[in-house]
């Protein structure tokens, strides 16, 4: 599935290609064009930059950003609270590849239509989305790129409790 | 109170001959029924069920549950006259323990007079304007937070009874399709969060079957009574969704659908939650 592409979109990812950072939140006219493959991977970074694992991690926690934590358990014992209606993220690390875990933090619903899990980089086929978010994605690519190295660090699966 | 006393007693009542069968999965069904006594009706259990302990014994206790002041509003305002026709509720209505014990198991209703649903809230309303040519109460005020607490209560452990049949089953059409509607940036219907997940943890929040019965209900966040459309209106914020205004015809066709979900269910007014 290829995603149309804006002539905004193409300079946005030509700027980012050259390493220029957004620092804004995304606009809709700032998604980047990227290619899903098979309806199971997105093989190419969305910036072509690195992901920052660290930060990755604050994105991750965030409330206003990834908010994870509210549906998934993560080896993440400082924050109290994990929520419990997604799989664990503990190994996660083991399971899939970059590619994999891309495509389902830019849209879960490509491989699973009834999936709880919102779409963090796709703003179509939205439905009353409150003002002052509308046509944003909830992470920017850079975000997403940096929630895919930290997801890549949870190699240690999850202790038995019992 | 009564309603504390009678699912205690429901409990105890299941729970001594349920000690003497300690196998088998007819043991887990009963104990799982009789543990919520009439909080719980087949496969609908009310929030209180999913609350924590501190929650649930603020509620039965009278004398803790901080909604009884809203209670006392709504009774003192059951006599106070007001509007051009000089009128107090009780003037008409007698009273309220007799005259509208039961009432509230039947809203939201169809009415004739404005060819859609009516709530409690805008019943009452309808009073104020169309029989005491009174101003309507403001939405979320603490007169009609207290007016429809005081009337919902006096229906009190009966069961949830509305009908969707006739004129009403178009707007529990319209209901239903907004419960299972996904919306906001996060992009979740209703369904995702109260059918799918009832009893799994959303962060720290024990998600429930988002029940209608408790309400208007003291919540613990907002340090006060509020109505099942503020409620909606919290849901749907969460999400990142437009919130509706109060009253809308939208949220009264939803208010519809959430509460024939919990027919059978007792009422609960006033509950106390999270
Ligand atoms: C509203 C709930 C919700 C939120 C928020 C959420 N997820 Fe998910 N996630 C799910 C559910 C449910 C699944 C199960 C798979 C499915 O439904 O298709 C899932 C699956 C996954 C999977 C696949 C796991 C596996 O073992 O197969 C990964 C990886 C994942 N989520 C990562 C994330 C990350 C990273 C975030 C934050 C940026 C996040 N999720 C936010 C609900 C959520
Ligand atoms: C992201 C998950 C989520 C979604 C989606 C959601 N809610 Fe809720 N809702 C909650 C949480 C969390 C609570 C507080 C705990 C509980 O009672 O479930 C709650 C509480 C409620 C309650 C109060 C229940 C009680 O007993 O006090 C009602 C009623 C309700 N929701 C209705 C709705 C309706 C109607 C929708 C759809 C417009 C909706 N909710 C969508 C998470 C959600
Ligand atoms: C001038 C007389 C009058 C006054 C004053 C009045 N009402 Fe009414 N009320 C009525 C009539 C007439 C009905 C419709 C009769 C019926 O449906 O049983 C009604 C119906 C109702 C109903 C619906 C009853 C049902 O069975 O569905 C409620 C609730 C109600 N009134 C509440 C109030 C409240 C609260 C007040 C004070 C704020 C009030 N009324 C003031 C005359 C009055």
């Amino acid at each position: 599935m290829q995603r149309k592409t804006s002539a905004i979109s193409a300079m946005v990812a030509t700027a980012a290609v050259a390493g220029l950072a957004l620092t804004a939140p995304a606009q809709a006219a700032d998604l980047v064009d990227y290619k899903v493959v098979d309806d199971w991977t997105i093989p190419e970074s969305l910036t072509g930059q690195p992901g920052d694992p660290v930060n990755g991690k604050v994105v991750a926690i965030d409330r206003k950003l990834g908010n994870c934590l509210s549906c998934h358990k993560m080896p993440i014992p400082e924050e109290q609270f994990h929520g419990e209606t997604g799989p664990s993220l503990w190994g996660v690390g083991n399971r899939y590849e970059p590619e994999h875990l891309r495509l389902r933090i830019v849209d879960s619903k490509v491989i699973n239509p009834e999936t709880m899990m919102p779409a963090f980089y796709r703003v179509e086929g939205l439905h009353m989305v409150k003002d002052g978010f509308e046509d944003q994605p909830i992470l920017t690519a850079q975000q997403v790129e940096d929630v895919v190295a930290y997801l890549m660090t949870l190699t240690e699966e999850e202790p038995q409790t019992n | 109170m009564n309603t504390t006393f009678k699912a205690m007693a429901a409990a105890i009542a299941l729970g001594l001959p349920a000690l003497a069968l300690t196998t088998g999965p007819a043991f887990a069904d009963e104990m799982a029924e009789g543990k919520w006594g009439e909080y719980q009706v087949g496969d609908k259990r009310s929030g209180y069920t999913y609350a924590g302990p501190e929650t649930r014994a603020m509620q039965d206790d009278e004398f803790q549950n901080p909604a009884m002041l809203w209670l006392d509003t709504g009774m003192s305002e059951w006599e106070n006259a007001a509007g051009d026709a000089g009128k107090a509720c009780a003037d008409c209505h007698g009273d309220a323990e007799e005259s509208m014990a039961g009432v509230a198991t039947k809203y939201p209703v169809y009415s004739e007079e404005t060819g859609k649903m009516m709530n409690l809230e805008q019943r009452i309303n309808f009073c104020r304007t169309e029989n005491m040519q009174a101003e309507p109460y403001k939405w979320e005020s603490d007169e009609l937070l207290g007016m429809t607490a005081y009337v919902k209560n006096q229906s009190k452990g009966m069961p949830v009874d509305v009908s969707i049949d006739g004129p009403a089953k178009e707007f529990w059409e319209k209901g239903k399709e907004f419960y299972e509607t996904r919306r906001g940036q996060l992009d979740l219907a209703c369904t995702h969060c109260h059918v799918d997940n009832a009893g799994n943890l959303i962060r720290a929040e024990t998600l429930s079957q988002g029940q209608g019965n408790g309400f208007p209900l003291y919540r613990l966040k907002w340090q006060k009574v509020g109505s099942l459309h503020r409620r909606f209106r919290g849901c749907n914020n969460n999400i990142r969704a437009e919130k509706l205004p109060y009253g809308s015809d939208e949220y009264t066709n939803l208010e519809l659908y959430v509460t024939w979900r919990g027919n059978g269910l007792p009422i609960e007014t006033p509950a106390v939650r999270k």
